[in-house]
C-alpha cells in the first residue's frame, strides 16, 4: 500500500454539473480531504429581480434541468403565500402528481444511469444495455413512466408549462389519465425486478452520524409545504427557512455550504425516509425492509436504497392521486388574483432534498428580493466531511489508493449531488 | 460494440460523438436520454466519446461536439476555443447555447451587483453572458429550451445518412393550428408564437401558455406587423419586453420597438 498519494478528480463524472474531489495522504496520514464544486455561478436571485410574478415559475425552473417541476412549484408557492393567493383543490392535486412524477424520472436516472454502473463496475449504462439487458429494460421504464406522469400533470416534463400562479394554465386530461393509470399498473413489475436486483447488492460499510432535515405534514410523505424538522429535534415554521439554512461561503467552492445544529447536515431521500418512514405506503415500507433500510439510518450510501423505496411509495401514491382526480370535474383549475406587495417562503421536497424559495413582491407582483436554497447547497458540508471520515477509514482498512478513489467517487454520486442546480 | 453497422444492408458509420456543458440547468443533455423506447437505437447510432454526465469514459477523438449553455467565466472560453479545434462539427445545442438563453438576464446588473448580493466579500470570477457564436464558428443550430429529444433524433438521422439537417421556417402559429388551439391573443395575452420558429409541437401554446420564444425568430418574420397587432389590442408593452427579453432569442430585433 501506497503511504504517499494524491487523488484529483477534475469534474466528476455521472453527476449533474462539475465539482472536484481532492484527497492528499502523506506518510500513510490524510492530510487533506475536499469536495470543491467549481460550477459556474448563474446569479438567478439578481436575473429574478423585477420579474413578474406570472413569469417567476418560467424562470426559476431553468434554474434545474432534474428538478424543474419542483423550482417550479416552489417559487409558485412562496409567490401564493405572498400574494395570499388559494389555488382550487385539482390544481393542488394535479401538483403533487407533477411532483411524484418527476421525482420518479429523477430517482430513475440516478438509481440506472449514474449509480447502476459503479455497482456493476462498468463506465456507463451503455454496456449494461449489452450485459444487464433485463435491468436497463426496467430502469428505461420507470424512467419513461415519471416523464409521462410529469407530462400529462404539467405539460411538459423538462420546464413544465401549465404550473402556474393561482393554479393550472389547462388541467390534465382525462383519457390520458386513465391511460397513466394502466401504464403505472403496467410498470410495477419493472419496478419489482429492480427491487431484487439492488437487494442482492451489498452497500459498503460505513457511517457518520449526522443531522437529516425534511418537510413534515404529519398526515402524508411529504411533498409541497410543511414544517421543517430534523432528526435532532429542530421543528420550525416554512418561513424559517434561514434558521435552518445558516448559509455561508468556502474559498474552494462556487457552491454555498449549510448547518443546522451540527458542522454539516443532510437533505434528501434518505432524510425524508429517516423523519417521515411511517407515512409511506406500507408497500414501501415492506420494500425498505427487505432492503435492509431502518431509520435512522447514517449511511450515505443507502440514499440510493432510499430512492428505490421512494419510487415504490411514488406508483402507488400517483394511482391515488390519479383516481382523485377523475372524480373530479376538473373545472375549477385557476383562482384569479390581483397581484400585490408580500413576501414568503415556499418549500418543496425537490427529488434530492428539501429545496426553499423565499419571494418579496411590490404592489405590482415584481418580484424586489428572491432567495434560493438548493438541496444539494445542503449537502455540501455533509459531503465533504463524509470525504475525510472515507478517505481515514479507507486508510486503516488499507485500502490502496485507486480503490479508495472508486469509493469515494461513489460515495458522492450516492448523495445525487445537482451540482449546476447549487450554483444558481 | 461494432464500429460499422448496417441498414438494409447500406453500411453506415456510427457518430464519433461528444457531449459538453457550459453555463446552464443541463436539461437539454438530459433530453438525450428520454424517448426511452427508443434510446436503445438511439444510442445505437452513436459512439459516444466524451459525455461526463453520463459516462466515466473520456476521449477527445470525436468528430461531433454537442455544446450546451452559454458562456460566462474565462475557463469556459478556452474549454471552448480547444472543442473547436477538435470537432468537425459544433453544434450549439439548446436555447443558452443558441442565444444565451435565460442567463442572458444577468446581462442587466452590472457585475459588482451580482457578487455583492450573491457572493459577499467573495473572490468570485464571472463575465456577462455571451451564445457560442459571439466566441466560435457554429456549424448547426438545435434551439429549445429544452431541445425537443424528437427532433434531436430527426437531426442525428439526417446526420448518420449525410442528408440535409433543417429547421422549420415557419412560425409556431402554424404549429399551433394544426391542433386547434384557442389563440392566446383571443384570450388577452401577448403570445411570441406568430415570430418564433416552429419545431416544438406549440408545447406551450397547447398548454395555454404563452410561447416565449425559447427557439428564436422564425425566417422571414414582420416584426412591425407583430408590434402593431400587439398595440392595436391595446395589451402591455412592459410585458411584451419581459416576453422578447426572456431568452435572449429576440436581441437583434429589439430596436424595431420604439
Amino acid at each position: 500500500m501506497k503511504r504517499d498519494y494524491a487523488i484529483a478528480i477534475r469534474h466528476l463524472s455521472r453527476v449533474e454539473g462539475h465539482a472536484d474531489i481532492h484527497i492528499t495522504v502523506k506518510d500513510g496520514e490524510l492530510v487533506e480531504a475536499r469536495w470543491a464544486v467549481v460550477e459556474t455561478p448563474r446569479f438567478f436571485e439578481v436575473m429574478l429581480k423585477g420579474i413578474s410574478a406570472e413569469r417567476v415559475p418560467f424562470l426559476t425552473s431553468r434554474i434545474c434541468g432534474i428538478c424543474s417541476i419542483s423550482h417550479a412549484l416552489a417559487s409558485i408557492r412562496a409567490l401564493e403565500r405572498a400574494m395570499e393567493i388559494t389555488p382550487p383543490l385539482a390544481a393542488e392535486q394535479t401538483r403533487l402528481l407533477a411532483m411524484q412524477g418527476e421525482t420518479l424520472q429523477s430517482h430513475a436516472l440516478h438509481l440506472f444511469f449514474l449509480m447502476a454502473p459503479d455497482f456493476i463496475g462498468t463506465s456507463s449504462v451503455i454496456p449494461l444495455m449489452q450485459s444487464h439487458p433485463d435491468l436497463v429494460r426496467a430502469g428505461l421504464q420507470i424512467k419513461e413512466l415519471g416523464n409521462e406522469i410529469s407530462s400529462v400533470s404539467a405539460g411538459r416534463c423538462t420546464h413544465p408549462v401549465t404550473l402556474v400562479i393561482g393554479g393550472l394554465s389547462k388541467a390534465p386530461d382525462k383519457q390520458r389519465l386513465l391511460q397513466l393509470r394502466t401504464m403505472i399498473q403496467e410498470r410495477k413489475p419493472a419496478l419489482e425486478s429492480a427491487c431484487s436486483f439492488f437487494s442482492s447488492l451489498v452497500m459498503p460499510d460505513f457511517s457518520r452520524e449526522t443531522e437529516f432535515i425534511s418537510l413534515c405534514n404529519g398526515s402524508s410523505y411529504p411533498s409541497i409545504g410543511g414544517r421543517l424538522i430534523s432528526t435532532d429535534g429542530v421543528n420550525r415554521d416554512e418561513n424559517d427557512y434561514l434558521l435552518m439554512t445558516n448559509e455561508y461561503t468556502r474559498e474552494f467552492s462556487t457552491s454555498k455550504f449549510t448547518r443546522l445544529s451540527r458542522d454539516s447536515s443532510v437533505a434528501g431521500a434518505l432524510a425524508r425516509f429517516n423523519n417521515n418512514h411511517a407515512l409511506l405506503h406500507p408497500k414501501a415500507r415492506e420494500t425498505a425492509e427487505q432492503l435492509g433500510l431502518r431509520p435512522i439510518c447514517h449511511n450515505p450510501f443507502m440514499n440510493t436504497i432510499a430512492q428505490l423505496v421512494e419510487c415504490v411509495h411514488i406508483l402507488e401514491e400517483a394511482e391515488n392521486l390519479i383516481n382523485s382526480l377523475l372524480d373530479m370535474d376538473l373545472q375549477e383549475i385557476k383562482t384569479p388574483y390581483a397581484p400585490k406587495a408580500g413576501a414568503a417562503t415556499g418549500a418543496v421536497e425537490a427529488p434530492r432534498g428539501i429545496l426553499y424559495h423565499s419571494m418579496e413582491t411590490d404592489a405590482a407582483g415584481h418580484v424586489v428580493k428572491a432567495d434560493c436554497v438548493i438541496p444539494t447547497t445542503q449537502n455540501n458540508g455533509n459531503i465533504h466531511s463524509d470525504l475525510r471520515a472515507l478517505a481515514r477509514q479507507a486508510l486503516e482498512e488499507e485500502k490502496d489508493d485507486r480503490e479508495t478513489e472508486k469509493l469515494c467517487e461513489m460515495m458522492v454520486r450516492s448523495y445525487d449531488p445537482c451540482i449546476s442546480c447549487s450554483v444558481h | 460494440m461494432e464500429k460499422t453497422m448496417t441498414h438494409k444492408g447500406v453500411p453506415f458509420e456510427r457518430l464519433k460523438i461528444a457531449s459538453f456543458d457550459f453555463t446552464c440547468c443541463e436539461g437539454c443533455q438530459l433530453q438525450l436520454a428520454n424517448c426511452e423506447s427508443s434510446l436503445p437505437d438511439f444510442l445505437g447510432l452513436l459512439d459516444v466519446r466524451n459525455f461526463r454526465e453520463i459516462s466515466s469514459e473520456r476521449y477527445d477523438d470525436y468528430d461531433i461536439a454537442l455544446i450546451e449553455g452559454s458562456i460566462s467565466r474565462q475557463d469556459e472560453v478556452e474549454r471552448l476555443l480547444k472543442i473547436r479545434k477538435q470537432a468537425k462539427i459544433l453544434v450549439a445545442y439548446g436555447t443558452c447555447a443558441c442565444f444565451g438563453g435565460v442567463n442572458s438576464l444577468k446581462n442587466r446588473h452590472p457585475v459588482e451587483e451580482l457578487i455583492d448580493e450573491v457572493y459577499p466579500g467573495m473572490a468570485i470570477e464571472t463575465l456577462p453572458v455571451r451564445k457560442i457564436s459571439d466566441l466560435v464558428e457554429v456549424d448547426l443550430f438545435i434551439p429549445g429550451c429544452p431541445v425537443d429529444k424528437r427532433e434531436v433524433e430527426r437531426i442525428v438521422v439526417s446526420l448518420v445518412k449525410g442528408s440535409l439537417v433543417t429547421l422549420p421556417k415557419y412560425p409556431v402559429c402554424v404549429e399551433c393550428k394544426a391542433q386547434l388551439t384557442t389563440c392566446l391573443f383571443e384570450l388577452g395575452e401577448i403570445c411570441l408564437g406568430p415570430v418564433t420558429r416552429a419545431g416544438c409541437n406549440a408545447v406551450c401554446t397547447s398548454g395555454k401558455t404563452p410561447c416565449l420564444g425559447c427557439r428564436g425568430p422564425a425566417e422571414e418574420i414582420n416584426m412591425a406587423a407583430f408590434l402593431a397587432l400587439v398595440k392595436e389590442r391595446g395589451l402591455s408593452l412592459d410585458d411584451l419586453h419581459e416576453k422578447l427579453a426572456f431568452y435572449n432569442a429576440f436581441e437583434p430585433f429589439l430596436n424595431h420597438e420604439a
